[in-house]
């Protein structure tokens, strides 16, 4: 229980911490990590343990499960909550010398953690209004973190940011009003269990698909994820790299949250609309990359295009689709942060992150051209990376389940998504640089060296990402675990409304 | 009276995004306000209305009255309410900010971001 309670209390603590030391950069900064890495520490327990129980459930303040708000943590939680700690300490790690001293005065580590406590609550909460806070403790955080350079782009880009996820929150206010105003309950495994019961549950379908917009605008899916590109290539590199790993997949999760548990009897009503969903926002997101020039940018179409596979999965249903997209979101979040910190150290090393400005890399910096090439290629889906895993899963999900036009379609923005990183190899890396003198044999990048700090987080979620591709079995047991747990909503439900004596 | 509110209600919704479509910065602030004033009396309307019969305890039999309000919708919206005061107070900030930086109040002049570099 406690091991539960402290996904939330550690980041809360830190956060308080460097709030208060916000005129001490040098207390902020180890507090910033130490935080982080005693969340990993505790997420990794919680994970532990939630193996071997099945589930850990608290009642804030006692009172019992359709009264007080609960607190619950299945495999599907614990390995996001586990997942958030790796990427939480990287990026911690990184920010130590990419974020400039001025934003950690203006308490860049306190609003970090902050953002790291409404991803885990929204991830270890039973409760539908209590996730509706968790979001909004996350977006504030992220609204703040996105504009605190001041620069006219952060600022542009954090009014798009703002305007569309603050209507998703109206859209997902609205929505659980409804839901009260119908089943006059709001927790979520009651929810499925009044929904079970009852003769007009069509009554909610409303709801079902005001939650499918509004989480759909978090996790940007297909007509929602404008905001996207527009925003999370302004901020600092730690910034953006956090975002691109936990935000988009916050919205994910409530999307296979809402549709195995609460909405579980709706399942067939959103299911066309899901399904049509996932390969719209894969086509777009690779089309969308296809066209541009800088790295972040590019990277930020393939966000989306990579949530589509996962929508994929959650829009089959069956055990093994839903386990691809478990293990899609995981390996997803690994290398897209990976790839966006890697983003960090091209920018640091050429000053700038337009492609056609850039070149020669493999040349000048083989090291970094290797460090891009494991996550870039694991992100197209070559074997033995762990892409390729996650791909695989889905598609085979897809076959078994018949769709076959969704399965073709993810084949070849597959294809796409590998000639968009043969794009960022060829133009960064491979090509010449253009030099104003024709001599070519000197480095145009001498005297920009890489900082440990920075580089260490890139190699340790390289060597995670060429584990998970070798040794995938213990992640896809993980994985197929947290299905079979998600699939089953009847034992949630009763661990929920009857706890044991 | 639950028609009178839910009309209500439309009505903001639909002055909402009728606002939040505008090209100038400051209606879409105003858009952003009504549409969460919208979902707050959807949220309070939700449950029923239910005049003059609070949830007090009567102090002899230590239960509520009969056919008392649902104070759950009353909670919620106190709840959401502060959190729109928050965003609101960030929003009007950062577009301050942003019309300073972009020297314009026309969103059309916010594009510099979308475009392909």
């Amino acid at each position: 229980m406690i091991l539960l309670l402290s996904a939330i209390i550690i980041p809360f603590v830190t956060a308080l911490v460097c709030l208060g030391n916000g005129n001490r950069p040098g207390i902020s900064r180890i507090a910033g990590v130490a935080g982080a890495a005693l969340l990993l520490v505790s997420s990794i327990l919680l994970l532990k343990e939630t193996l071997a129980s099945g589930f850990i459930v608290m009642q804030a303040g006692q009172w019992a499960a359709p009264f007080g708000i609960t607190l619950i943590v299945d495999v599907f939680s614990a390995s996001m909550v586990c997942i958030t700690g790796v990427i939480a300490l990287a990026c911690a790690i990184y920010s130590l010398r990419e974020i400039p001293e001025k934003l950690i005065r203006k308490h860049y580590f306190a609003l970090f953690h902050f953002l790291i406590m409404g991803v885990n609550g929204a991830f270890i909460t039973g409760d539908l209004f209590n996730l509706y806070v968790w979001f909004e403790i996350m977006l504030l955080s992220s609204f703040v973190l996105i504009t605190m350079g001041g620069e006219r782009d952060q600022l542009e880009g954090g009014v798009k940011y703002l305007v569309i996820n603050l209507f998703s929150s109206i859209l997902f206010l609205s929505g659980i009003g409804l839901i009260y105003g119908k089943l006059g309950t709001l927790n979520m495994a009651d929810i499925a269990f009044q929904l079970s019961r009852t003769e007009d549950a069509f009554l909610v379908n409303s709801s079902a698909m005001l939650l499918l917009a509004a989480f759909g605008v978090k996790a940007a899916i297909f007509p929602f994820f404008f905001w996207l590109p527009a925003s999370y290539h302004t901020p600092n590199v730690a910034i953006s790299a956090l975002f691109a790993g936990l935000l988009t997949k916050v919205g994910v999760y409530a999307l296979i949250r809402a549709y195995t548990l609460f909405f579980h009897t709706q399942f067939d009503v959103v299911q066309d609309v899901l399904l049509f969903l996932a390969g719209a926002t894969m086509v777009t997101g690779v089309l969308g990359a296809a066209v541009q020039y800088e790295i972040r940018k590019i990277l930020s179409f393939h966000i989306i295009s990579q949530i589509g596979y996962m929508v994929m999965g959650l829009a089959i249903g069956s055990s093994l689709a839903i386990a691809g997209a478990i293990f899609y979101t995981i390996h997803h979040i690994i290398v897209k942060t990976n790839l966006f910190l890697i983003a960090g150290l091209v920018i640091r090393k050429c000053g700038t992150a337009d492609l056609k400005k850039i070149g020669g890399l493999y040349k000048w910096a083989p090291g970094l051209s290797l460090l891009f090439f494991i996550p870039a290629f694991s992100l197209g889906g070559i074997p033995p990376l762990s892409g390729f895993w996650a791909k695989f899963t889905v598609i085979r999900a897809g076959l078994e389940g018949q769709h076959y036009l969704l399965v073709t379609v993810a084949l070849l923005v597959g294809v796409l998504t590998l000639f968009s990183m043969t794009k960022i190899w060829a133009e960064a890396f491979w090509k010449n640089k253009e030099q104003a003198d024709t001599d070519t044999d000197t480095d145009p990048y001498a005297g920009k060296t890489l900082p440990v700090s920075m580089t260490a987080p890139c190699i340790v979620l390289a060597a995670m990402t060429v584990a998970l591709g070798l040794f995938s079995n213990p992640l896809f047991v993980l994985a197929q675990t947290a299905s079979d747990q998600l699939l089953d909503p009847a034992t949630y439900i009763e661990t929920v409304l009857n706890p044991g004596p | 009276m639950e028609l009178l509110i839910s009309i209500l209600i439309g009505t903001l919704f639909a002055a909402g995004i009728y606002c939040l479509l505008r090209r100038s910065i400051m209606k879409v602030i105003i858009g952003i306000m009504l549409l969460s004033q919208a979902a707050n009396l959807l949220v309070f309307t939700s449950a029923g209305l239910t005049a003059s019969v609070p949830v007090f305890a009567n102090p002899g039999t230590g239960t509520a009255p009969a056919g008392h309000a649902d104070p759950m919708p009353q909670a919620l919206v106190l709840t959401a309410i502060v959190i729109g005061f928050g965003l609101v107070i960030f929003t009007i900030a950062l577009f301050l900010k942003a019309y300073r930086a972009v020297k314009s109040d026309d969103i059309n002049s916010f594009n510099r971001t979308d475009r392909i570099s």
